[in-house]
């Protein structure tokens, strides 16, 4: 399976993702934010990192890069996106997944192990957990504060939506502990932690992680 | 009007404001007699700069000379001292480089900026290397952590440092918060980079082949970060100009992470010759530098120069501190091939230059010659000063006045107290308010991150050989006696090293002092900088590089003599790390080395008297060797499941941050021969506490017994303690057999709150 992985002038995380796909059993293959040619891959993760140096609102100006456009078409065609940190940002800031990310409460960056739980395994990202595991993970972000109008709120949990959510510690002000939705269909998932980051128990704090990485390789062989 | 060359000539008697620039009358006419004639205004702002104590080294230099004089043998330097930064061999055909500097008066002036950075600037500079930067770390000291001035610096450093190093992509693994009252208006950040790359990727920076282009590439100059220039550029322009910018330069981590990428990708390629970054004296360093070090000469276009300020003057572009700019030497051939890889990153390449054989650095700005110099007389051989020192009138007094007549903690109930106040005590706590502002996972590497006592990244992903790397610095042990004290440095900073299972290679060091002009000061810097190269010589391990930073006193009150020291380690395989954190019910603890009544400088006569006085801890390098041996060697072997220096607040400190990290708690006594007291809260130096599982056991004191090293079994770790002291069961306790018991919550509540309480 050929997962692509994005990389915008200042992501950071996408050798990362691209070790999770490998180490999930998937073919990471590189994309150029320059260049609308996704390659014919099979799944796109838009890794975390500072896009642009997010001195704009963050992820507000790779929604403009030529990747997107065909991202975005491709996506609403069915296609898998995860989006980690600045990607889920981007991923709100492209209007595939509702909602923005702000500033954190605390208005510190934070990075920290954080307990999170998985309440949707029904989408391509997620299913290869179990519905309410309780996983930990790395967080870090400056700007992962989850927030939409309460109607919007009140409808990601009415469908289902909210595939994780923080427990013990709401790390950054999210609404109701959100930390991570996906869309409609199920296979877009926007993501504030970062499993790409527990998926070695020598360099992570678990192997959490995984999981996100081996979902989306069984979702595709399901489909297929 | 431009001052040039011909103007010079022909004005000689033109009066110069050399003083405002910091030189002196006699370093003035040294450059008149090095020109036969008055420099231009041009030459005059690059050798005020050039020349400067910190680019210049003028008053350190000849006690730095012992780190080459004294260099131990050794086969793992491939490129020694006064390079960007030291590289060394760390086998399967990998080079490592790392390096630590301090920006510590932009910081005090302009937290944020100054500390952000201070983390730029390090990082170029192994870039620079043709390594790629893989972590960084950060060594600070502030004043008293409830002083108003440190809850101004202090949250404004660490978001600096945060800010710079998240969004660049480098973990912050390690680095050390120490508070101190003489750091108040004085705060230090040091910041050190580790990179690697293969041995045929070592790049140099040298201005080779004649013909070849000069091109300065990454984000455009503008008038920050000049300092005494603007009295140069006061001169020119007439009231109403630009006002002058700060002094302070301005980061843009995200220029300096498409600054990496794209300089990695032309060397890669093959494309460039020689490379430099661009940092203190900016342009005038870089060209002066390389030039120096290559054919001996090299033309400038100054002109050429892209600008965020079209009003910039030669003087201001020639001395800008503008970040995240480097240099390269292009050949004419690759130079459409260079370009191009720079428009791939949307970084912007100028060619500014020539490299040419004529012996002389000449710069032109808009075909008038404003600069003709011979480069060495700018970047090698400016004035160097064996400046006079004497040992403090005080140092006796200091000395003589030991911690013996402080009231110590003797009962049970005292010294559990004393245990819950040190383990708060600002020093000794929890330092997770500043660190979890780092991202230390980024690149996926880290293997062991703050608060453990070394940061180790692994370097090959196919084989897991990576690196450890530790700071280390105790100021009081360096007032009390300063080449002990940087002994003392060194040996904790190796033993950190070798605790977390890594072999100890070389050595890198910021060294932080008052001012040089002081002869008090100065013996301190010579007394500690003797003592370092003297250490590094018995403990085999070479001085790569450093940094010195003077003037870090507030009128006649210098700070704490500060060498940190940093040591980097090699490890086969990242694997068989050593952490902190002890393994499950009935692994044993024991305390390696000699633990002796040892508390002058100590955490508890600073935190608990407020006492500074008598004589540091011993030093015993022979020992911290043979300590260093074993703990390797238990890695190695498979001997050890956790491993602990003890150093600040002793072996107390190292049981209840071991026993916090893994959440476990444990049953410990006191060693025959030993009072509570002293085995609980003595600095003795060359220890570490470990933990052994019993199948080990033997195997292991049977090897420390044959190499001489004191091994005490002084505890055993048990998680079922809680219920037979008197808690609910379940409850985590640390447990002193005949002495007293203290809850995991208490001492965690303890250790962690002290910051929060006061930075929110």
């Amino acid at each position: 399976m050929r997962i692509g992985v994005v990389t915008f002038p200042g992501s950071l995380d996408d050798r990362d993702a691209a070790r999770a796909v490998r180490i999930a059993g998937g073919e990471p293959i590189p994309l150029w934010h320059g260049d609308d040619d996704l390659k014919s891959v099979d799944a796109v993760v838009l890794p975390g990192g500072f896009s642009y140096g997010d001195y704009l609102r963050c992820g507000a100006i790779a929604r403009f890069a030529p990747v997107m456009h065909s991202l975005v078409a491709a996506a609403e065609g069915g296609l898998p996106v995860l989006g980690i940190c600045n990607g889920f940002q981007i991923l709100c800031e492209s209007h595939l997944l509702p909602g923005a990310l702000t500033r954190n409460d605390s208005l510190h960056f934070v990075c920290r192990d954080q307990r999170l739980r998985i309440e949707d395994v029904t989408s391509m990202w997620t299913s290869d957990f179990d519905a309410g595991q309780e996983i930990v993970i790395p967080l870090k972000n400056g700007e992962g504060g989850y927030v939409a109008d309460e109607a919007t709120l009140d409808r990601l949990e009415g469908e289902g939506r909210v595939i994780a959510r923080y427990l013990e510690v709401n790390p950054n002000g999210s609404r109701r502990d959100i930390a991570g939705i996906r869309n409609e269909r199920g296979n877009v998932v926007g993501l504030m932690p970062h499993p790409e980051h527990a998926v070695e128990a020598l360099t992570g704090p678990t192997t959490d992680g995984l999981p996100f990485f081996t979902s989306i390789l069984t979702s595709l062989v399901a489909a297929a | 009007m431009i001052d040039t060359v011909t103007h010079a000539i022909e004005d000689p008697d033109h009066v110069q404001p050399f003083a405002e620039l910091g030189l002196k009358p006699d370093e003035y006419q040294r450059i008149r007699d090095i020109l036969d004639r008055r420099p231009t205004s041009s030459e005059l702002a690059m050798y005020s700069v050039m020349w400067s104590e910190h680019c210049s080294y003028k008053s350190s230099k000849v006690h730095l000379r012992q780190f080459g004089e004294k260099k131990p043998e050794t086969d793992v330097l491939l490129v020694g001292i006064g390079e960007n930064a030291g590289v060394v061999d760390i086998g399967d055909g990998w080079a490592v480089t790392f390096k630590v500097e301090s920006h510590n008066h932009p910081s005090y002036v302009e937290p944020y900026q100054g500390a952000a950075t201070g983390v730029g600037g390090i990082v170029r500079d192994i870039l620079s290397m043709g390594a790629r930067p893989l972590a960084v770390m950060d060594p600070l000291r502030f004043g008293p952590l409830d002083a108003p001035d440190t809850r101004r610096v202090l949250p404004g450093i660490v978001a600096g440092v945060g800010g710079y190093g998240n969004c660049l992509g480098l973990p912050n693994i390690g680095g050390e918060v120490v508070f101190d009252p003489t750091y108040v208006g004085n705060p230090l950040v040091n910041a050190l980079c580790v990179g690697a790359m293969r041995h045929e990727d070592i790049h140099l920076a040298s201005a080779k082949g004649v013909g070849n282009l000069v091109v300065l590439y990454g984000a455009r100059t503008g008038g920050d970060g000049i300092g005494g220039v603007s009295v140069l550029a006061s001169e020119t322009f007439d009231e109403g100009g630009p006002t002058k910018r700060p002094s302070v330069q301005v980061g843009d981590p995200f220029m300096e992470k498409l600054l990496i990428e794209a300089t990695l990708e032309v060397l890669h390629s093959g494309l460039v010759e020689g490379i430099q970054d661009l940092g203190g004296a900016g342009i005038s360093c870089a060209t002066s530098e390389l030039a120096s070090n290559g054919e001996g000469g090299m033309h400038v276009w100054l002109d050429h120069v892209l600008l965020r300020d079209p009003t910039l003057t030669p003087e201001e572009i020639l001395m800008s501190e503008s970040q995240e700019r480097m240099c390269a030497i292009v050949r004419p051939d690759n130079l459409e091939a260079f370009l191009a890889l720079c428009g791939k990153w949307d970084v912007e390449a100028v060619v500014i230059g020539e490299v040419n054989d004529s012996g002389r650095l000449t710069v032109d700005w808009h075909g008038e010659r404003i600069v003709d110099v011979p480069p060495r007389t700018v970047a090698h051989e400016g004035p160097v000063y064996d400046r006079p020192y004497h040992r403090p009138s005080w140092q006796d007094a200091l000395q003589a006045d030991g911690p013996d007549r402080l009231p110590r903690p003797s009962t049970p109930d005292e010294l559990r107290a004393t245990l819950l106040t040190m383990a708060a005590a600002p020093n000794l706590a929890s330092k997770s308010w500043v660190t979890s502002q780092y991202d230390r996972y980024v690149l996926g590497n880290t293997v062991l991150a703050q608060p453990e006592d070394a940061g180790m990244i692994r370097i090959d992903e196919e084989t897991g050989r990576g690196i450890a790397v530790s700071t280390d610095c105790n100021g009081r042990f360096a007032k009390l006696d300063p080449y002990a004290g940087a002994q003392l440095a060194l040996a904790e900073s190796y033993r950190n090293v070798a605790a977390s299972g890594a072999i100890p290679l070389a050595v890198t060091n910021c060294l932080n002092f008052g001012s040089p002009e002081d002869p008090e000061v100065m013996w301190q810097f010579a007394q500690a900088t003797t003592g370092l190269a003297d250490g590094c010589l018995e403990l085999g391990i070479p001085v790569t590089g450093g940094n010195v930073s003077f003037y870090n006193q507030t009128g006649d009150t210098a700070i704490l003599p500060t060498p940190v020291v940093g040591v980097l380690g090699v490890i086969d395989d990242v694997d068989r790390r050593t952490p902190m954190a002890w393994g499950p019910d009935g692994e044993l603890i024991y305390l390696l080395g000699d633990t002796r009544d040892e508390f002058g400088g100590s955490e508890w006569a600073h935190h608990v008297h407020g006492h500074l006085g008598g004589l540091p801890p011993m030093v015993d390098l022979q020992r911290e060797r043979l300590l260093g041996e074993i703990l390797v060697a238990g890695s190695r072997d498979g001997m050890l499941t956790a491993a602990h220096d003890v150093s600040d607040g002793g072996v107390a400190q190292s049981l209840v941050e071991m026993a916090l990290r893994a959440g476990i708690g444990a049953r410990c006594w006191v060693p025959d021969g030993l009072d509570p007291f002293t085995f609980l809260f003595s600095e003795s130096t060359g220890r570490a506490v470990v933990v052994v599982p019993r199948s080990e056991e033997l195997r292991f004191t049977e090897m420390c017994a044959a190499r001489q090293l004191p091994a005490h079994r002084v505890g055993v770790v048990d998680s079922g303690l809680g219920a037979d002291a008197g808690y609910p069961a379940g409850t985590q306790v640390l447990q002193f057999s005949d002495q007293f018991t203290v809850t995991l919550d208490e001492v965690r509540d303890a250790h962690e709150r002290t910051l929060p309480a006061i930075l929110g």
